[in-house]
């Protein structure tokens, strides 16, 4: 499901002021406005609606309070939530191949929130661990960005024995690798 | 419960983990059996991961958890050993004689067979006072890959697994010595080798004093 239209930096404060930065710096600096392009953030939220991994890349980013980020985790969540149960379509009844209904597919809920700033894209993971990337507006390949970030937290992360589910995410590895990856697509473009 | 009990009639062998359906155990294949045997990466960090938190339950110190991951690659060592030398060219299958043949050894065949490379260097000591250390070093532990060490553990370098699989060789080969891993890799962004290890080998007094008098005879 995507939710298009008239969402501003008002109702959504995180990248909002960002995209102001942006804009004021391109008309002076267009050095350090290239660099504060491409992948922004990434916001991990364990399935209880809990932060557990926040980290911003780049310089001149706008930051939220420790609070902040914790009520936005919890309200994305919510959201989330909400937004699985909006679909007004009713869930096909799949047939097999050998005549037993199957299971249709669980509601995927919000994907995809564009702003006229940013661009916010939420992968859900079968246990309900959801990543939110978020990247300005012409980023194109968020896809395969969100699945190396998934596959950097399934190595370094989850094959950790010192890091326990469903709490915060306190690995250098993960954050070497994935400022990294991070750098080098942002550098790509 | 009475099905619980005494094996089913007619089962030949006990069944379970250590016995597959078809009857053929480990045992029953050939030592020889292809050089080029891969095992799963992920499955292996998986199970380590579950060593590294097994050792790690009601230790006491650092100190602690690595010994019992040193002593869980020891017997590892010991075997391997036997193996790698019973799969040697039959010229060459002799047990190494010095302490330089068996740190070579190490360094190339042993890391060879557990990690597909050789290691990145075998150094000894620079400091005169301490003849009997030498050095084995690895840019990057295949078991450290995926871990993370939290702050508070910092002095703790889980490849100590490693380090007891080096001494199980060594006591094999009747050179006793005591194998430690410590990490020198820095944390800085940007460098190059951040989960460097080495594997400090200190053997006992009587090698050195056995090494000392064949290498004069």
């Amino acid at each position: 499901m995507k939710v298009f239209g008239e969402i501003r930096h008002e109702q959504v404060k995180i990248g909002g002021e960002s995209g102001k930065a942006y804009s004021s710096l391109r008309s002076t600096d267009l050095f350090s406005a290239a660099a504060i392009m491409g992948i922004l953030a990434l916001i991990v939220i364990n399935k209880a609606g809990g932060l557990i991994y926040n980290r911003t890349f780049g310089d001149g980013l706008n930051q939220l309070g420790t609070n902040d980020y914790l009520v936005l985790a919890g309200t994305f969540h919510g959201v989330h939530a909400i937004t699985t149960r909006l679909s007004p379509i009713k869930p096909q009844q799949q047939v097999g191949a050998d005549g037993i209904p199957g299971r249709p597919d669980p509601p995927s809920g919000l994907e995809v929130l564009e702003t006229e700033n940013f661009w916010l894209q939420c992968f859900n993971t079968l246990t309900g661990t959801k990543f939110l990337l978020f990247t300005d507006t012409l980023q194109t390949n968020v896809d395969i960005a969100m699945r190396k970030v998934y596959d950097l937290y399934a190595d370094y992360v989850t094959k950790n024995p010192f890091y326990q589910l469903e709490n915060p995410i306190r690995c250098d590895t993960f954050d070497r690798k994935l400022n990294s990856y991070i750098r080098e697509t942002n550098n790509a473009r | 419960m009475s099905n619980l009990q005494a094996p089913r009639a007619g089962a030949k062998e006990p069944s379970g983990l250590r016995y597959p359906t078809n009857g053929k155990t480990i045992y029953h294949r050939p030592l020889n059996r292809a050089k080029a045997a891969e095992l799963s990466g992920a499955s292996f960090a998986y199970l380590f991961s579950e060593m590294v938190s097994y050792a790690s339950k009601k230790i006491e110190s650092i100190q602690d958890l690595e010994k019992r991951l040193n002593v869980q690659g020891h017997p590892i060592g010991l075997k391997l050993l036997d193996l790698l030398l019973y799969r040697e060219p039959a010229r060459s299958q002799t047990r190494p004689l010095n302490i330089i043949t068996l740190l070579h050894f190490i360094k190339n065949n042993v890391w060879q067979h557990l990690f597909g490379q050789a290691a990145d260097g075998l150094e000894k000591s620079s400091d005169p006072s301490k003849p009997d250390e030498y050095m084995i070093i690895d840019n990057e532990p295949l078991v450290n890959r995926y871990i993370s060490v939290p702050r508070d553990m910092s002095q703790l370098n889980c490849a100590a697994y490693v380090a007891g699989i080096i001494e199980g060789v060594c006591d094999g080969s009747a050179f006793p010595a005591r194998v430690t891993a410590h990490s020198v890799g820095k944390q800085e962004e940007g460098e190059m080798w951040p989960g460097r290890t080495v594997f400090l080998v200190k053997f006992a007094p009587e090698v050195m004093e056995r090494e000392n008098f064949l290498g004069k005879g």
